[in-house]
């Protein structure tokens, strides 16, 4: 899947992962997508309901070699 | 202001002392309605820490100026930051040590009873999850009964009070933890037993547990007399200990009975259980204490925070124990069942010994509430 941005947020703990996110999401501009790299378990569920309160679509995730890929569409 | 930290055990004192205490949860939604810290006098305000990112303004006429407040989170990460947050408001709060990671952990010994001929039982109270353990102690022998994953407590506990694990039982195959059964047996060099009718697939070695056995401990000669008591699997065997203690396994608890379907074979095994708990059980003495392992809600806990009641006014007080309609009896435990615990078939297989999924992965097998009764 084609990013406009990816943003490693590997070896970080919780709330790292998403604060990181919150930050790069604001670089871009709507409709544009971020990639993200994490390995902190939490993060799913929780980037899913961030991405959902904050008007984000949730396009794909997937689990690469304990490594959790997201991809986040810009409301 | 400070941002204080508050430890598991510090929280059950709150729990078993019935205070009160202000959680702010700052897990999910969803994480939060599945499972929480339960205390009577315990009041909630759920916020993902994620909605409070830019700052916790919106939320400062939610939290009570006047009582004890403690941050939630599963990991504990979310909540020193927003309980640092709160601080900077000019609150003092605390945040949970480790999170619900931590408090679905914690064990609580509490000691339910003497035996006659000297020692004593102590049941481990496993506050978050709602799981109960055992541990009894004669002369410097100690047994222990449906151990949990976190077995560091149980050898700590008994180094302390100098005795020797020499035998270590399950009542049944647990579809909602993850045993520490086997490990302590391997750690002590004592004896690991299990129903044999549940253990048909277990890939280890052990010593079959059969109805009528009858297992000393500590020179004194305290009995511990297996009871077979099918129903919530087809191998759960219950104990009485010194003639005095009935530990029912997941069978029969204080405020609900146990549920057949955990295996997969509801309908085949609610006639063992209408047998069990309507038959076999009513031969047994009213005044044996009855030990179950699990309790559901907070409400069960006595004064002590110890879970026990005596045979007896379960028969007067539990629904599960006077429903005179086989029919009925049926319907109850087999439709309408609360939802299964999280990851039920891989906590088998583990207990079987099929997967070994490291400690991370087993911790996220166990999470949320056991849920292994029906009311």
């Amino acid at each position: 899947m084609e990013a406009n941005k990816v943003l490693d947020a590997k070896g970080l703990a919780c709330p790292m992962p998403i604060v990181k996110t919150k930050k790069a999401m604001n670089e871009l501009e709507s409709g544009q997508v971020l990639e993200i790299h994490a390995t902190d378990k939490g993060a799913k569920n929780d980037l899913a309901a961030w991405a959902k309160s904050g008007g984000h679509e949730l396009i794909q995730h997937e689990v690469e070699n304990d490594v959790l890929k997201f991809w986040i569409k810009k409301g | 202001m400070t941002v204080n930290v508050m430890n598991s055990k510090e929280v059950t004192k709150k729990v078993f002392n019935k205070e009160e205490l202000f959680i702010l949860d700052v897990r999910n939604e969803s994480d939060f309605q599945d499972w929480k810290i339960e205390g009577e006098n315990f009041a909630y305000f759920n916020i993902p820490y994620f909605e409070l990112l830019d700052g916790v303004e919106g939320i400062m006429d939610k939290i009570p100026s006047d009582k004890e407040v403690l941050v939630v989170c599963a990991k504990e990460g979310s909540s020193i930051m927003v309980a640092e947050m709160l601080s900077d408001e000019g609150l003092t709060v605390s945040y949970l040590e480790g999170g619900m990671k931590a408090w679905s952990e914690h064990l609580e010994p509490v000691k339910v009873g003497d035996l006659k001929d000297g020692g004593e039982i102590y049941q481990f109270v496993r506050i978050g999850k709602g799981c109960l353990s055992y541990m009894v102690v004669s002369n410097g022998d100690a047994a222990i009964i449906d151990a949990s994953r976190i077995t560091d407590i149980y050898l700590e506990f008994a180094d302390s009070i100098g005795a020797k694990i020499t035998h270590v039982f399950d009542t049944h195959l647990h579809a909602d933890h993850i045993s520490g059964g086997r490990s302590i047996a391997e750690k002590t060099n004592a004896s690991y037993w299990l129903p044999p009718k549940d253990a048909t697939e277990v890939t280890f070695a052990y010593k079959p547990l059969e109805d009528g056995n009858l297992v000393e401990i500590g020179n004194v000669k305290i009995n511990i007399h297996a009871l077979y008591s099918p129903g919530h699997t087809i191998g759960s065997t219950s104990f009485i200990v010194d003639e005095k203690f009935l530990l029912s396994g997941d069978i029969l608890f204080i405020d609900s009975i146990g549920r057949p379907d955990l295996a997969g074979l509801a309908q085949d095994w609610v006639g063992d259980l209408r047998e069990s708990l309507y038959k076999r059980y009513r031969e047994l003495s009213e005044e044996l204490v009855v030990l179950p392992a699990h309790f559901m809600i907070i409400e069960e806990l006595n004064e002590d925070g110890s879970v026990s009641e005596k045979l007896g006014t379960l028969y007067a007080k539990n629904h599960g124990l006077n429903i005179e309609d086989e029919n009925e009896f049926r319907k109850l435990v087999t439709e309408n069942l609360p939802p299964q615990p999280n990851a039920y078939q891989e906590i088998r297989e583990t207990n079987m010994g099929k997967i070994n999924p490291d400690e991370e992965k087993q911790r996220e097998m166990e999470i949320g509430p056991n849920r292994c009764a029906v009311r």
